[in-house]
């Protein structure tokens, strides 16, 4: 059975496309036949962190409005068998995504792929509504900045109210709290909530904790999702937690201060 | 910075602590908040005028329905001023109905 997950946050620049691109890439390493969709329209930023901006011919509003079907609009990623991208329009014009529009096309997606992965965009608005109101499961992104934390529960409400499993009485959206940016030695020093506080704020069981890493710019400086950098803490973070979120169970890493080994003093990296 | 200054900042509270305290109550002014305007609510306002319809004269934006916060309770408010025609005079329905 098809599973529906929104990446969603409420706060802009959490990570939310940086979680969505890793996702779907860590996802579909393990086998899941995944399609990641940018429901930013206007903004659509999605194509440049999976590295396939040239590659857009045709999107989500195309397939819509019948200009396009699925197929010539799903971008067949070059790294990673079993995933595809569908891209966000770039169309100023809001009202483009409709709720019938975007019920066909997850219908339809469903019955060849595993995954679905909607890349809401930030805010509360029609776009953010659209990306989770499908949704099965719901990933909420907040960094440990109290502006993030509010949002955040912001969205909570949302998911519990407005979505179409909320409205149809079903069994609510599962959700699951991934912190970003995370600096364990402020936290320990007492300048930067931490996930037991953010946890205590928010009440979501918490699926992953991702550090704070200069790889994540450097990936999307190269349109590289930030997984595929194997061995760096950021990748790690996402592999353990998209395993989780695959019904593995994978111990917590990355709350701690890493004391870096004498090799890595030496030659750097980590 | 003084020795004096020095000491003070460091029984000052730490930043994490300071956030965390004002974003529970912010979160849980506002989940009470939303809570208290549940689609349902206008749905109830509208049942209720409904029957209240049949057996008096009353007008649709008379019935008032909310939900009220105290001591860690909800209450169901609902407030209906009826008017009787002949008499002039007035009486209200008012009840509270209480839930966890």
């Amino acid at each position: 059975m098809a599973k529906v997950i929104v990446v969603t946050s409420g706060k802009g620049g959490v990570g939310k496309t940086t979680t969505s691109a890793s996702f779907a890439v860590g996802l579909a390493q393990k086998g899941f036949r995944t399609v990641v969709i940018d429901f930013d329209v206007g903004l659509r930023n999605l194509d440049l962190i999976m590295g396939c901006e040239r590659r857009v011919v045709y999107d989500f509003i195309n397939v819509i409005h019948d200009d396009a079907n699925l197929s010539q609009a799903l971008i067949k990623d070059k790294r990673v068998e079993n995933l595809y991208i569908l891209a966000a329009s770039q169309t100023r014009d809001k009202d483009a995504l409709t709720m019938e529009g975007v019920e066909s096309i997850i219908m339809e997606l469903k019955k060849s792929f595993d995954y679905i992965i909607c890349d809401s965009p930030a805010g509360i608005e029609k776009g953010a509504f659209m990306a989770m109101y499908f949704a099965d499961e719901a990933l909420i992104v907040t960094n440990p900045e109290v502006s993030s934390v509010r949002d955040a529960d912001r969205i909570l409400g949302l998911l519990d109210a407005k979505t179409f499993r909320a409205k149809n009485g079903d069994e609510p959206v599962r959700q699951h709290l991934l912190v970003t940016r995370y600096v364990p030695s402020r936290v320990e020093k007492g300048e930067m909530l931490g996930v037991n506080d953010i946890n205590d704020i928010l009440n979501v069981p918490l699926l992953g904790v991702i550090p704070e890493s200069t790889q994540v710019l450097q990936s999307s400086n190269a349109g590289l999702p930030v997984i595929l950098e194997a061995g760096t803490s950021a990748a790690q973070a996402y592999e353990d937690a998209v395993c989780r979120i695959a019904g593995e169970n994978r111990p917590m890493r990355f709350l701690q201060e890493r004391k870096p080994s004498l090799l890595q003093r030496i030659f750097g990296g980590g | 910075m003084s020795l004096l200054g020095s000491i003070f900042k460091s029984y000052r509270k730490k930043s994490a602590s300071v956030a965390k305290e004002r974003l529970q109550v912010l979160v849980a002014l506002e989940r009470s908040s939303r809570a208290g305007m549940p689609d349902y609510l206008t749905e109830l306002q509208e049942d209720i005028f409904q029957v209240l319809a049949k057996y008096f004269p009353v007008e649709r934006d008379q019935v008032k329905v909310q939900v009220e916060h105290q001591d860690g309770c909800e209450f169901l408010e609902l407030n209906v001023p009826i008017v009787e025609l002949e008499a002039g005079g007035g009486y209200t329905i008012r009840t509270q109905t209480q839930s966890a």
